[in-house]
């Protein structure tokens, strides 16, 4: 996001937010329901049935753990070490919900409702910068996603298309690209940003040649400890109030 | 087994999400740490287009697909174009690149 649209959403509605989450959900939503398709098909083509993946898809609701489940059941190693590879996965869900929380309302219990929201393109979205978050549009883009992603595991339960028409019509290059156009709108607000994206990605790049993708994703958050010490306003310092250009 | 499997990985999902809001509160990281949960969105995109580009163990890393993720930098970056154009422009691309080579 630009610094033009980021003070927009400083004097916007809360409705007018939330639905500018769903405007940007419905894209990710796209990629996850393409994604979801195949995910869909290679858990039918494993003997999971009709119902487990979609059940899956319902519950879990998170690509990178619900293929890590699959590829781990599909390899035979039995339920303990699929959930394990799938917990660690989502370990990077733990720092991206503390740096989220802050910004999130209510008691304890509607935070940890709320924080459920957090899935990688919605907490890249409602970044606002200086690790503050648009709650709203967290919401709006996520519940956007939500159905996409059970809904396209449906259809791939029961279209299952070939990994050849995936492969032909470039779908596979759906959650590639909208994490490259988020990237893309988050650099101008993050000083130092693209030294973190670059560490980031030299790390990924690595780390996902010799282990796991979930594993390779963790190791790319190093790339953030470039800022440790740095100075970032919070959201009760005053030079920080509403409306404030964000430093770019 | 594998309805054991599915509603354990549902339940850490959860209690991994829950965790950070439930347990921070209303309270603000401390300083020295939001300089790092600034650039954790870099990092991790960063990543995530890596590991998505580069499949396991390089599995699924091609050069039609760099291609096409060059196509959504064009389009986004000079063109303006919506998320959703420059994405499916990449993904032409992609398809375009493979139906020639």
């Amino acid at each position: 996001m630009n610094d033009r649209k980021r003070n927009d959403r400083t004097i916007t509605s809360s409705r007018d937010r939330f639905f500018e989450g769903v405007r940007i959900g419905t894209g990710l939503a796209a990629a996850s329901f393409v994604l979801a398709i195949t995910f869909g098909a290679l858990t039918r083509s494993q003997g999971w049935g009709v119902l487990a993946p979609i059940i899956c898809s319902l519950v879990v609701f998170s690509g990178s753990a619900q293929f890590a489940l699959a590829t781990a059941l599909g390899g035979g190693g039995g339920a303990g070490p699929a959930v394990i590879a799938a917990g660690l996965i989502n370990g990077r869900y733990l720092p991206m919900g503390l740096a989220v929380a802050p910004s999130l309302r209510g008691n304890r219990f509607r935070r940890a409702i709320e924080g459920q929201a957090v899935v990688d393109g919605s907490w890249a979205a409602a970044h606002l910068g200086n690790g503050r978050f648009d709650r709203e549009l967290l919401i709006g883009s996520t519940l956007v996603q939500w159905p996409a992603w059970v809904l396209g595991t449906a259809v791939g339960v029961f279209v299952a298309p070939s990994p050849a028409v995936v492969h032909t019509y470039g779908l596979d290059l759906a959650f590639p690209a909208f994490f490259l156009v988020l990237l893309l709108d988050e650099l101008p607000s993050a000083r130092k940003g693209w030294a973190a994206a670059g560490i980031g990605a030299t790390v990924a790049a690595g780390l996902v040649a010799v282990l796991p993708a979930g594993l390779a994703l963790i190791g790319a958050t190093v790339g953030s400890l470039i800022g440790l010490g740095d100075r970032v306003p919070g959201r009760s310092d005053p030079a920080d109030a509403p409306g404030r250009t964000e430093e770019a | 087994m594998l309805w054991l499997a599915i509603f354990l990985a549902a339940a850490i999902s959860l209690l991994i999400k829950a965790a950070g809001p439930a347990l921070l509160g209303e309270r603000e990281l401390p300083a020295w740490s939001r300089g790092v949960i600034a650039l954790l969105a870099p990092a991790l995109l960063a990543g995530l287009v890596v590991v998505d580009l580069f499949g396991p163990h390089w599995s699924v890393l091609s050069w039609q697909m760099v291609g096409g993720l060059a196509v959504v930098i064009v389009v986004r970056q000079f063109a303006k174009a919506p998320m959703l154009v420059a994405v499916l422009a990449g993904m032409a691309a992609t398809a375009l690149l493979r139906l020639v080579s």
